[in-house]
């Protein structure tokens, strides 16, 4: 229970911290409108062709704007030295790791739910499968802050900090941006789950696995 | 009590800390001066559990930093010349995270307490980034005194603070060691060294070069040993 | 000369020796695939006695890093993260090679330098990832931090390699598996005869020893160049 507390206290503090001045949330929020936008001009989204490309381009915004959102979460750590704070209190490193994790997801699932509904209109899909869309953006956002949170608490301690953080995190997650796309792209054209629960298996899979690593790995990240 | 056995601290090939004995006594302030580099916040960094030594043993109020680092930390208060603080959150924000993670009873007559202590009650709703250097510093001592922790470390908490700030520093130091709290300070500043320890040590060249009680040695002589220790 | 340099000089010769039989071997001896028609896509397949071990020592090499991080996280000793930087160094090189050999084995083959075929992505992700695990290295200026994290990123890495692979299976792919069932769907595909299998082997062997020849020339030159700085900094901050 204790170890509970501790993680819901992190996720709070980070609540807090962003709440106060939303830097972060309307800066991933805007950025994921640009690359929708951005997309638009580049591929010349026309009638017939929308919705094939909907998938990727979803996802490509959800990526850059999560990676926004990661490089956020430990630099705001790192600045006044209270990362050390953090790491000075009695508490297990791995609570730590799944707090910012948590709160990661949360931020970027925030971002999700706020620009899905436009998504939705800009590229003419139906409202009925919101619900099933966000399902899928949580198994794949867990899968991309798993490791992303670990791999943001190294970049933070390197000098190109912001630019090395989408070079480690893309080739890693590749796996999750893949089955993720699949997977939205079988919910927009309405394929039998059995069709892609391969997909499916390895998302969870993924998600499952990483996040164990990052989990045990964390421990070794954290040492000053 | 802290005690410092044989501690090396290596970086890739560069040793630190060469091999540090040093013990602070239950309710001792040592104070331990040495120059920029010497390696004091290292030993810091080592004490308090961030940084892992390379060799040698430290056990703070007993618990032997090597398996009982969890235990450690709940013994240590630390004052950086990081404030260790979220510059957007408030001072009470701040204070009510720490506390949940060190598992503070009663945390908001406690908060009050600290804040009051180090005279911040009335701007305890404001922004840590609003308030000023010194300020900041005193909010982080409230910080290393919420949970009561036995042990203060201090590592050089005076860096970058007005004359006035430092003052005022100076006299929350001296009530916070009348406590009977076990205090370690490092500093670089031989004055401030000599004012508030009860006995002082010198780090020079990852070593404790000379260490006395302050009622056996003469300013001028420490300072001579001080200059020699360094240059030597 | 120490034991560990008359080591990496037996290795060397004989990677040498080895790499010369395997010319004789790959150019004099091994026959055509029998199913193979024009001379175009005949001469070409013999880059697979060189390509496919080129793979294969990238591959080892991540592995062989991997296990070096979980060893240096382990006992934090500098040899296992020496070990780690020059296996991915190497890896990254074989890799390259293989990218490039793969290049040219396609351009006749498929018609086409590249390809997006999942295998071949696969390949070029990890390449790119290992680009980036000596990005971070280089990144890092505490060297126990930088060993520390490398070692924790060349665990990630390698772990993501299975995962990767599973997801390009799902994937249509035209890259021909010449190891094990391959899709019916490959373009390009041949069949191993007897005497071609025993050239591929004895190829792989080489390529193994090669690679073994690299890791301990290397891993002692990082070794020797860390303890020049050692010795340099000793003399400076005295």
């Amino acid at each position: 229970m204790r170890y509970l507390h501790k993680i819901f206290a992190v996720i709070a503090k980070d609540v807090v911290a962003e709440l106060r001045t939303r830097e972060m949330l309307s800066s991933m929020f805007v950025f994921s409108l640009l690359v929708i936008l951005i997309f638009n001009f580049a591929f010349d989204l026309r009638a017939e062709n929308q919705r094939t490309l909907a998938p990727g381009v979803l996802w490509v915004a959800i990526a850059f704007a999560g990676m926004l959102g990661l490089s956020r979460s430990f630099i705001m750590e790192k600045d006044r030295g209270s990362m050390e704070g953090l790491l000075l209190t009695p508490v297990d490193r791995s609570a730590i790791y799944l707090g910012k994790m948590l709160g990661n997801v949360l931020f970027i699932t925030v971002v999700e739910i706020i620009i899905l509904p436009i998504f939705v209109v800009l590229f003419n899909l139906s409202a009925a499968d919101i619900p099933w869309l966000l399902g899928v953006m949580l198994l794949g956002t867990i899968g991309f802050a798993g490791v992303g949170t670990l791999f943001s608490a190294m970049a933070i301690h390197t000098r190109a900090r912001e630019v090395l953080l989408p070079v480690l995190l893309f080739p890693v997650v590749i796996p999750v941006m893949l089955a993720a796309v699949k997977l939205t792209a079988a919910i927009l054209d309405r394929l039998a789950f059995d069709e892609v629960q391969n997909w499916f298996s390895l998302l969870v899979a993924f998600d499952l696995i990483f996040m164990a690593l990052a989990f045990i790995l964390f421990d070794y990240v954290m040492e000053e | 009590m802290i005690e410092i056995r044989k501690l090396v601290k290596a970086f890739g090939n560069r040793a630190v800390l060469k091999g540090v004995d040093l013990t602070v006594a239950e309710g001792e302030f040592l104070t331990l001066v040495g120059p920029n580099g010497a390696g004091k916040t290292t030993l810091m960094s080592v004490i308090s559990t961030l940084s892992k030594p390379t060799a040698g043993q430290v056990r703070v109020s007993g618990y032997n930093l090597a398996d009982g680092a969890v235990e450690v930390r709940r013994q240590i208060g630390l004052v950086s010349h990081k404030t260790l603080l979220y510059d957007d959150l408030s001072a009470e924000q701040n204070l009510h995270f720490y506390a949940r993670m060190y598992d503070v009873p009663n945390v908001n007559t406690r908060i009050e307490t600290v804040l009051r202590r180090v005279g911040l009650w009335g701007r305890q709703r404001d922004p840590v980034r609003t308030y000023s250097r010194g300020m900041q510093q005193r909010l982080a001592i409230a910080r290393a005194m919420l949970h009561d922790p036995p042990i203060l470390l201090l590592d050089e908490p005076d860096t970058g603070l007005d004359q006035h700030a430092a003052a005022m520093l100076s006299n929350l130091l001296h009530e916070v060691g009348a406590t009977h709290r076990t205090v370690l300070m490092t500093t670089h500043n031989l004055e401030r060294g000599l004012e508030l320890g009860d006995r002082v040590a010198i780090l020079a060249g990852g070593r404790i070069a000379y260490q006395a009680d302050k009622s056996e040695l003469d300013a001028r002589q420490f300072r001579e040993v001080y200059y020699q220790s360094v240059e030597g | 000369m120490t034991k560990s340099d008359l080591l990496t000089a037996i290795l060397l010769a004989l990677a040498g020796l080895l790499m010369l039989g395997a010319v004789v071997l790959v150019f004099g001896v091994a026959p055509d695939p029998a199913n193979l028609q024009t001379p175009v896509e005949r001469y070409s397949q013999r880059i697979f006695y060189f390509h496919v071990p080129t793979w294969w020592v990238g591959f080892l090499a991540f592995i062989v890093s991997a296990g070096a991080g979980v060893l240096y996280l382990i006992t934090r000793h500098e040899r296992w993260d020496v070990i780690s930087l020059s296996s991915v160094e190497i890896g990254v090189a074989f890799t390259t090679m293989g990218l490039i050999t793969g290049s040219i084995w396609a351009k006749p083959t498929w018609n086409t330098w590249w390809t997006w075929d999942p295998r071949l992505t696969t390949a070029a992700i990890g390449w790119l990832m290992y680009i980036g695990y000596l990005m971070l290295r280089g990144a890092i200026d505490n060297p126990e931090r930088r060993a520390r994290f490398a070692a924790v990123f060349a665990i990630v890495a390698f772990l993501s390699v299975p995962i990767n692979f599973m997801a390009i299976r799902w994937w249509r792919t035209i890259h021909p598996v010449v190891i094990g069932a391959g899709s019916a769907d490959a373009q390009g595909d041949f069949t191993l005869g007897p005497t071609i299998r025993m050239v591929f082997f004895y190829c792989l062997f080489t390529f193994t020893v090669f690679y073994f020849a690299l890791m301990s020339l290397r891993a002692r030159t990082e070794w020797l160049t860390r303890r020049v700085e050692h010795l340099k900094q000793q003399v400076i901050f005295r």
